[in-house]
């Protein structure tokens, strides 16, 4: 069989797959019997945590087959040995970047040591925060959250003078979080946004149309919710992250921006959440609560969603692309799933707007090798890197040309339909807030969660929010 | 350690070249004081003529090796508890943060300022009260009956006794995700139990069957998310984790009440109810005062339960959770140190308090 023949094939037997048509076991077999097993599970494990655990190590040999180096790299650094603090060692991406460091290897003459990161975000933040103290130069290059560079600015090289034109190709709002201050302070390498999550069949029984506006939403949440609930008491309208947490930001965020209310905190770091549109979009969510969502869902966070998602006990939910593949693990939820942008204001000038995560590449000004540094950032984000980590890892893209690479469509289906999110994706206020994002991400999200449980009006959590950021800036 | 070197060093009356305390070893009885200069007799019919001298250059040496042994002790104390102690009051002074490379300036009162001026501190505030107050109050009279059932005799009361101290036993975030899990509003079984279970159970009773059943609630509650309940669920948690403590501690009051006041009581015709008022908790006093002190200070600065369960929501936001939050997530280190400060003061005002109950109990 030839090589063009068994990827037909395999994308054959995924998509097959995908819409429920057959179930593990028989794409398994499927798959054997077309021999076609290797490619199958090197596609499945990008596709789906779960299925990395199934995959037998000798699948670990085609990871990073699909990598093409750019023909741009400086061959002139040579010899040069740095350091990356990058994916972690529970992580079923290791095999990839393994590979694709042996090829930038390869390419460039310059030796990459990969020291594991840790996996939760949190502790790498503080391993990080460890090895800028000590100033030290074991590690050249780390990965940051895209929430970091504010706090991380003091200890960069501005990427802006080599890497800057590489970045116009990429989405505008991801380079902008990376912005403090005029410096480019990490390079986009692959991202994340809030999406809506929808179930086609039930959209389809109850004749109603993927929502557009937040009003929309409500109508078709309020439908389906009181038609299935007269079989299933425990069905909701609408899922998300109200727990008092960083995920409510996330969310509160875009009810803000989508309806007009504003980011937070503006460019200037003026505080401009006390506005009547932001208030009046903190109390239409508080509607949802016990109304279109469950009252417990001021006390959800991602894992939550995912559980009243994958039971098939809601309509709608709010959660991260990740949900889209682990969707399809589930009985109840397995190729009926759809995905939008999440819906925006009724206004003619309000547009959907979804928070932005993901991780960026990021020099470390202590770093002894900084030109092969730069050249090994400028590989991990480069468009070529970033189609084979859509296709094999099913990593989303920070380059808007990538997703119309069908070779990325043919591998994941869903991630075409993503890039008019990340085309609209805000930041949080990270970046002109600095190492007092988290302490103003608390004041928000506390506030809120008092909103939406009723405990506090939208006003006086909004003067309260306004009066508690500006306390934040004039303590700094 | 500490009270030996203290005696060796105040009791400086001389025999010879000896020290009091070797008078024992001698034969004189100790009962009296022996002044220097004094002559004592031994049993077997010595004399010994107590010094006036001053202290010999052995007694001194003896005196500096009880301060070399309590010296280890006292080093220990100084810096696990005096050192971080006077840090917390300095760094509360201060703007210093945690990680980063900020200048640190005295800002006198400002971090105090801010959490007199601070909606969410006060909140805080009153919530670690509310929950001091509610689960101390709760706990005590639960453990009180627990502590007389199984202090009064039956069968397999070793058993009974152990069982009891499961919830106690089992790490506090393994079972505040437990409580989580089972209050949760959508999959919990408390709501299964309440909305469904129960419901159906009564029902089948005739004729009233149907009335009990319509008191139980048509909708699941969201034990965890509805303001109203979200404190009080935390309480009923630690309820039900700290009783057990409580009743231990009671239970070991119980027991060192001699049996004969009771058979005295009984003769002069004093019925169980007056025994109890009159004889068990007035007997009892100490040993609440000490069980009350212990749970004071440990709900005043609870965190594990709530944060488990609640994460930062400010409805159970605690003095604990707040200081968390604020060195943690706001990298703020002064200002946590103040908020630890508060806690340590008010713990301090609960501690004189409760001792002089005590002082007031041994006149």
């Amino acid at each position: 069989m030839k090589r063009t023949d068994r990827r037909q094939a395999s994308i054959g037997l995924l998509r097959d797959y995908m819409a429920g048509r057959i179930d593990r076991r028989q794409l398994l077999k499927s798959a054997a019997a077309a021999g076609v097993l290797l490619p199958v599970l090197s596609i499945m494990r990008g596709a789906s945590p779960a299925f990395a655990q199934d995959a037998s190590p000798a699948a670990g040999g085609e990871a990073g087959s699909t990598i093409v180096v750019p023909a741009d790299l400086r061959t002139d650094l040579a010899g040069a040995t740095i350091a990356w603090m990058g994916t972690s060692s529970q992580d079923a991406d290791l095999p990839f970047n393994e590979a694709a460091i042996a090829k930038f290897t390869e390419a460039t003459g310059i030796n990459v040591n990969l020291i594991n990161g840790e996996s939760e975000t949190n502790l790498r933040l503080q391993a990080m925060r460890q090895q800028f103290a000590a100033q030290s130069s074991d590690i050249d290059v780390y990965q940051i959250d895209i929430i970091w560079p504010g706090v991380v600015a003091e200890h960069a090289v501005p990427l802006q003078d080599q890497l800057g034109a590489a970045t116009d190709a990429m989405f505008p709002g991801i380079v902008e979080a990376n912005t403090v201050d005029g410096d480019l302070i990490g390079i986009p390498w692959y991202t994340d946004a809030g999406l809506l999550f929808y179930r086609t069949d039930l959209l389809e029984k109850y004749g109603v149309e993927a929502p557009t506006t937040w009003s929309e939403l409500e109508a078709a949440a309020q439908t389906i919710m009181e038609g299935e609930q007269a079989e299933n008491p425990d069905f909701t309208g609408y899922v998300w992250q109200g727990k008092a947490y960083e995920g409510l930001t996330c969310n509160g965020l875009e009810w803000l921006v989508s309806q007009g209310g504003g980011t937070i905190i503006d460019v200037d770091r003026n505080v401009t959440v006390n506005n009547e549109t932001a208030i009046a979009a903190m109390d239409r969510a508080a509607t949802w609560v016990n109304g279109i969502s469950p009252e417990g869902v001021t006390t959800y966070t991602e894992p939550e969603t995912f559980n009243v998602w994958t039971a098939g006990n809601a309509a709608f939910a709010r959660n991260w692309p990740y949900m889209y593949s682990a969707s399809q693990e589930s009985e109840a939820t397995a190729g009926k799933v759809g995905v939008s942008p999440l819906p925006k204001g009724d206004g003619a000038e309000d547009t959907s707007a979804a928070t932005l995560g993901g991780w960026q590449m990021f020099v470390s000004k202590y770093s002894e090798n900084q030109e092969a540094a730069i050249e090994f950032v400028r590989f991990m984000t480069s468009p070529e890197y970033q189609t084979s980590y859509a296709i094999e890892r099913a990593h989303l893209p920070t380059i808007p040309a990538v997703y119309d690479d069908p070779a990325v469509a043919a591998a994941s289906e869903f991630i075409p339909q993503l890039k008019p999110v990340f085309e609209a994706a805000v930041g949080r206020p990270s970046a002109q807030t600095g190492d007092l994002y988290p302490e103003i991400s608390t004041v928000f999200y506390q506030q809120l969660n008092q909103v939406l449980s009723g405990s506090k009006s939208a006003a006086d959590a909004a003067a309260s929010m306004e009066s508690d950021m500006n306390a934040i800036f004039e303590d700094e | 350690m500490v009270h030996h070197a203290m005696r060796t060093t105040d009791q400086r009356s001389q025999v010879g070249d000896c020290p009091t305390w070797l008078l024992k070893h001698c034969g004189v009885a100790m009962s009296q004081n022996v002044p220097a200069g004094a002559v004592v007799s031994t049993p077997d019919g010595q004399t010994i003529k107590v010094s006036d001298r001053p202290q010999t250059s052995w007694a001194k040496s003896r005196e500096r090796l009880g301060w070399l042994m309590v010296l280890p002790s006292l080093v220990i104390v100084a810096l696990v508890a005096l050192y971080p102690l006077v840090e917390s009051f300095r760094l509360s002074f201060t703007n210093a943060r945690l990680a980063s490379a900020r200048e640190v300036e005295n800002i006198g009162l400002r971090n105090y300022e801010y959490l007199w001026n601070s909606d969410t501190f006060r909140i805080a505030f009153g919530n670690t009260v509310k929950f001091t107050v509610f689960s101390v109050g709760i706990e005590l009279v639960l453990g009180m009956v627990i502590a007389l059932i199984i202090n009064s005799q039956f069968k397999a009361r070793g058993l009974v006794r152990t069982a009891i101290l499961i919830p106690w036993a089992i790490p506090t975030v393994v079972s505040s995700r437990l409580w989580a899990y089972m209050l949760n509003d959508n999959y919990g079984v408390i709501n299964d139990v309440l909305v469904n279970q129960l419901p159906r159970m009564f029902s089948w009773i005739p004729l009233v069957g149907d009335n009990i059943a319509g008191i139980f609630p048509d909708e699941k509650i969201a034990f965890l998310a509805r303001p109203a309940f979200a404190l009080p669920s935390a309480i009923a948690v630690d309820v039900w984790k700290t009783t057990p403590f409580m009743a231990l501690l009671l239970l070991a009051g119980l027991q060192i009440i001699p049996s004969d006041v009771y058979e005295a009581a009984v003769v002069d015709g004093a019925s169980k109810w007056k025994q109890f008022w009159q004889i068990t908790l007035p007997l009892l006093r100490p040993a609440i005062l000490v069980a009350l002190i212990f749970r004071t200070l440990d709900a005043f600065r609870v965190f594990d339960v709530i944060y488990v369960m609640f994460g930062s929501k400010v409805e159970t936001l605690t003095l604990s959770i707040f200081t968390q939050n604020a060195l943690v997530d706001g990298d703020r280190l002064g200002r946590a140190s103040a908020a630890s400060v508060i806690i340590f003061l008010c713990i301090g005002v609960f501690v004189l308090i409760y001792t002089r109950l005590v002082k007031v109990e041994e006149v």
